[in-house]
């Protein structure tokens, strides 16, 4: 079955415009659960309180403020949220353009598939352009009353659209330093490098399934039939024995292997 | 472990409270094992608006019995699956973390791809990687040889109740690891419906092009992230206080829960070996 749009827009790319619908890529398989009164078995409920009275806030009573130092606020009133709404548009603009490969995984949030709405011709051909040209757009628009900024990226023939971080959010290695302590030795770079090596192979995501998942609904299912497995204890962690000794037996374990497999 | 609301995954930042790690535990690569602690590579920004009372007291979130109206503490309330309406099935942490297999309890990186091979519609959340006490060396040694070779480390880990998929990226000299989607929970084009892809005509292509040209830049600045709307509330507020406008001060008493965190620093000192 088709999925629904989220929303409706416009890619500018200077003054030429393609029309596009926005679909979330991401289907969320979680399992979720449900906050429960211990006693009652049922669902609770949130409320808001003055933590020194226990006593609850009604809904029309609270107001929203803004911490300018420990403990004091600036409140903003419902007319002031109003206010910095962002203007409604439709326009997905485009303002630069950046090589592919110069925005760090750090700053990817959520994928959107776009889809064409109406016109396929350009919404193709602006795919086949940004994949020939190995370059993603850096985009802002306006969804449901909220800025965003993202990546537009071609993937596979389609075009994708990515929310990025806020600037302000992500911490960079270059606001870190390096830790600390005695370095490796020649010896033992030299050992790990050959081990990082045997183990090198290509990025296939459908190889990894998530067996938890599986397993913790295996689990509920046979709890709700009335006979949950016993489960073992979780065991302590073991020690590791000196640097270059550890390198050494797994690249011998490694080859071992590597022989049985041929 | 507080049992979590439904529609909500893990909120880092909050988890975070007084400056803890997210995790901790052991990444290994062959039979190296690395004890080290995870912690949030993203601060939730600040322009979150905290909940008043109407005398500018700042509230706190409370579960309730919808019966009695009764408050439940943390220890009060359990983790429900519901199996049919109405009908839950209770699991436990202790439960949950059991069921982890123990292979799946450490990040054992089995394997290493090229890092820039990984498409970012997999990636979901970052988090640096700090060393325990003593494991600095053999840290160092996985940074400096992924670094060297270009290459990430794949594995998938049991944390908090749940499986992650995990690259490893050596970021000057500091390991950052970014949990990643599971395949199947990425639609395809054909989950959504789109049409099939149509040769476009080449001058089409030709003309976009040239747009992408004409405005591409060599390198990307975060500064064109920056949140607008965080910008103009700011304003605001710095209006509004100059006029002492709506301005509350509320007695340190009835500071709760609230505490900032400042990660950065916190992350310096893990790195640094200090407690």
């Amino acid at each position: 079955m088709a999925a629904r749009a989220i929303w409706k827009g416009e890619i500018k790319v200077g003054t030429t415009k393609v029309p596009v619908k926005l679909y979330s890529a991401v289907q969320d398989r979680t399992v979720r659960f449900h906050v429960l009164d211990d006693r009652a078995k049922k669902r609770v409920k949130q409320h808001m309180v003055n933590p020194d009275s226990g006593e609850e806030v009604p809904t029309e009573e609270i107001q929203k403020g803004y911490e300018i130092e420990p403990g004091r606020y600036v409140i903003l009133t419902a007319e002031d949220l109003e206010k910095l709404q962002p203007p409604a548009s439709r326009d997905i603009e485009i303002v630069e353009f950046v090589p592919q490969t110069k925005i760090s995984e750090q700053w990817y949030d959520r994928p959107y598939y776009l889809g064409p709405d109406g016109d396929e011709k350009d919404y193709f051909a602006l795919a086949e352009a940004l994949k020939n040209k190995e370059s993603e757009g850096i985009a802002h628009w306006v969804m449901r009353n909220k800025y965003y900024a993202g990546a537009l990226r071609a993937v596979d023939d389609y075009l994708f659209l990515f929310t990025l971080r806020d600037a302000n959010e992500v911490i960079l290695a270059d606001d870190l330093t390096k830790p600390s302590g005695a370095a490796p030795t020649q010896k033992e770079l030299a050992m790990a490098k050959q081990l990082v090596e045997m183990l090198q192979g290509e990025f296939n995501p459908k190889e990894y399934k998530d067996e938890y998942r599986e397993r913790v609904m295996e689990f509920i299912e046979k709890k709700a039939k009335g006979h949950a497995p016993r489960l073992k204890a979780v065991k302590a962690k073991r020690q590791t024995a000196a640097l270059d000794n550890v390198l050494a037996k797994s690249i011998e374990s490694l080859r071992k292997r590597e022989k049985r497999a041929a | 472990m507080p049992p979590r609301a439904s529609r909500r995954r893990a909120e880092p930042e909050e988890e975070n409270a007084g400056g803890r790690p997210f995790w901790s535990g052991t990444l290994t690569f062959g039979l190296v094992s690395v004890p080290v602690s995870l912690f949030p590579a993203a601060r939730t920004v600040r322009t979150s608006l905290r909940m008043l009372g109407p005398d500018g007291q700042p509230l706190a979130r409370k579960y309730y019995a919808e019966k009695t109206g009764k408050d439940l503490d943390a220890d009060e309330v359990v983790r429900g699956y519901e199996v049919t309406k109405e009908k839950f099935v209770i699991v436990t942490d202790e439960e949950l973390e059991r069921l982890a297999p123990e292979k799946t309890r450490d990040i054992d990186l089995k394997q290493f791809v090229p890092a820039e091979s990984i498409p970012p519609i997999y990636f979901e959340r970052g988090y640096f990687l700090t060393p325990a006490a003593g494991s600095q060396k053999a840290y160092k040694l996985l940074a400096e040889t992924m670094d060297k070779s270009g290459l990430a480390g794949i594995a998938t880990f049991v944390m908090r109740g749940k499986e992650y998929l995990v690259a490893i990226f050596s970021d000057k000299g500091i390991l950052r690891a970014e949990t990643m989607r599971f395949a199947d929970e990425l639609r395809s084009p054909a989950d959504i419906g789109l049409p099939k892809k149509k040769e476009a005509p080449k001058a089409s292509v030709t003309k976009f092009e040239k747009l992408i040209a004409n405005k591409s830049k060599k390198q990307f600045t975060p500064a064109k992230l920056a949140d607008k709307q965080t910008d103009s509330l700011l304003k605001l507020v710095k209006k509004k206080q100059s006029k002492r406008e709506n301005v509350v001060k509320v007695e340190e008493e009835m500071e709760t829960d609230h505490k900032v965190v400042d990660l950065v620093k916190i992350l310096k000192q893990s790195l640094g070996g200090k407690k």
